[in-house]
């Protein structure tokens, strides 16, 4: 049995979590997941900026927090930190703890690729719209190929203390570990997908220990030190999900069914590089006080493609708030967005929407919100988005003044003008898995 | 008897794009026949009006006495495009717990508060 630890769900979760994890148990792998659709392309414009930079930097520093847990208790920690730099995340990690060992895995960056992909005729279509890449080939700003556990795995067949990866699935860093100590194969598909099952499970931190748990909320314990997700895995490929002991939270059937259903499309179709997994072949079972035993998984073969993940920029957006109190908040808070999308028409500038929404009665819900027609408070939220920044910096400039020439009662502007961003849009596509060779290097 | 669809299921929501997908899951798997005939994937584009633009497409779990449902083109957009305070769809599950459900057929004892 080897314990598999996720201390990280995306890059911005709790710091010390997988601190904790590594002092108040036993676990063998600590996995850390650092990277959304967006994130990468965050990373290679800092990479642009400086060749130094384009991974996540919260890692070197915290694998240096961790180092005598990884140097005396043989933790090895496997994680996506590398961006689009990974070797210069691990010089950073060997910098900042020295005497450890880095293996790197590379390949997964196809960003200098596309247009000898595009040469070699694949066109990249968007999986939802279907719209070849060609379309937004110019405003591309990053591309990586999600890789699966197996390359992971040889990294972790180096000896090294650390795994960093690029664009790696989030699933995989839970189950490369598997791979690695049980010699699973390519071919052992519901080994796989039950290790990638394990890794859906934990890949959202504390989100299957009680954070986010609609059940019982109020009683889960001391969740202002919640433990973050083990997985005790067998070489069979059942495993118990757990957390350590001195930690708060709570792991039950109903925290872990609650994973298994996040951002979850069809069950019996969960693609992956390692296989695709059959959500309807789960089985769990009560093991006890803050255990979980998952059994029963099925799996059928990789598929012969892996997915990109590109990002382009796709225009500008502001959005921009103020509030309104009683009496007639609700009122002049609409009162307020009539005004500013006249004044916005006046001026003549050209959006691609403007989205109005009222905090406190319609904000998360829209339509489905239940009635509340005379709330005491209302703050109106207003974004547009455009292709046009001029456009966009119009209209920041345009709700401040409601305070004094708009409905009665507008306050809440106190953190000034709205701030305008640039859009990074997601676009995914497949290419065939030839086409994209992995492979580790060592740095230490 | 008509009771909320919070007595007898608990939901999680999240997003994959444009696309915001709902798990609802029986806190019984007795109940999963409930969630079957209650929980069409018509009655959750109707619950949630014009805020879903595209389909409502529903998967079973018996395993797990749960279903899925993907709700395309729920969240303005996706992502980074989105203008929407909730670009996520963290809140529509806990939304659909209000859901109106006919549970007639469950013995009184079984039902939550009785």
């Amino acid at each position: 049995m080897i314990r598999i630890a996720n201390g990280q769900g995306f890059w911005g979760d709790w710091l010390e979590a997988p601190v904790r994890l590594v002092e108040q148990g036993p676990i063998d792998y600590l996995a850390l997941d650092y990277l959304a659709e967006v994130t990468m392309s965050i990373l290679q414009k800092q990479r642009q900026a400086d060749a130094a930079l384009g991974y996540a930097r919260d890692f070197p520093p915290l694998v240096a927090r961790i180092s005598d847990a990884i140097r005396e208790r043989g933790v090895r920690v496997v994680a996506n930190a590398g961006g689009v730099n990974p070797v210069a995340c691990a010089r950073e990690v060997v910098r900042l703890a020295p005497g450890l060992k880095v293996a790197v895995v590379l390949g997964d960056d196809v960003y200098p690729r596309l247009d000898e992909l595009l040469a070699k005729g694949y066109e990249m279509r968007d999986m939802d719209t279907g719209e070849p890449i060609a379309a937004v080939r110019d405003r591309i700003q990053s591309a990586n190929a999600y890789i699966g556990a197996f390359p992971l795995a040889e990294a972790l067949g180096t000896g090294a203390h650390v795994v960093v990866a690029g664009r790696s699935t989030d699933t995989a860093l839970a189950l490369a570990p598997m791979v690695h100590r049980f010699a699973w194969k390519p071919d052992d598909l519901d080994k796989l997908a039950a290790g990638t099952i394990a890794g859906h499970i934990i890949e959202c931190g504390a989100q299957s220990t009680g954070g986010n748990c609609q059940v019982d909320w109020q009683t889960i314990p001391d969740m202002a030190n919640i433990g973050y997700p083990i997985v005790e895995a067998e070489p069979d490929g059942t495993f118990v999900v757990t957390k350590h002991a001195a930690a708060g939270g709570r792991v039950s059937v109903d925290s872990v069914k609650e994973q298994l259903l996040y951002e979850l499309g069809d069950p019996r179709q969960y693609i992956t590089p390692d296989c695709v997994a059959d959500f309807t072949s789960i089985r769990l079972e009560d093991a006890g006080r803050d255990r979980v035993r998952v059994s029963g998984i099925r799996g059928g073969p990789r598929p012969p493609t892996l997915k990109l993940s590109i990002s382009y920029a796709n225009g500008w957006k502001a959005i921009g708030t103020l509030v309104y109190s009683w009496p007639q908040a609700l009122e002049k808070a609409r009162a307020a967005d009539r005004i500013v999308r006249e004044r916005l028409r006046g001026l003549g500038l050209e959006f691609d929407e403007i989205s109005t929404e009222y905090f406190g009665v319609n904000a998360c819900l829209g339509p489905a919100a239940p009635p509340n027609p005379d709330p005491p408070e209302v703050q109106l939220r207003i974004g547009v988005r455009g292709a046009h920044k001029r456009a966009v910096d119009r209209f920041t400039r345009e709700l401040i003044p409601l305070v004094l020439n708009g409905p009665p009662g507008a306050t809440g502007f106190g953190e000034g003008r709205p701030v305008v961003r640039e859009i990074v849009a997601y676009w995914s596509a497949l290419v065939p898995r030839e086409e994209i060779v992995t492979r580790v290097e060592v740095i230490e | 008897m008509k009771v909320p669809l919070s007595e007898i299921a608990h939901t999680r929501s999240g997003d994959k794009g444009d696309t915001c997908n709902i798990g609802v899951i029986a806190y019984h798997e007795r109940d999963y026949s409930v969630l079957l005939r209650e929980v069409t994937a018509e009655r959750v584009k109707r619950h949630f009006g014009e805020l879903v633009k595209g389909q409502v497409e529903r998967f079973e779990l018996p395993n797990l006495g749960a279903l899925n449902f993907l709700l395309h083109g729920a969240l303005g957009g996706g992502g980074t495009v989105s203008l929407r305070t909730d670009a996520q769809g963290k809140t529509l599950g806990a939304s659909l717990l209000s859901l109106e459900i006919d549970i007639s057929e469950k013995p009184l004892a079984e039902r939550r508060g009785a």
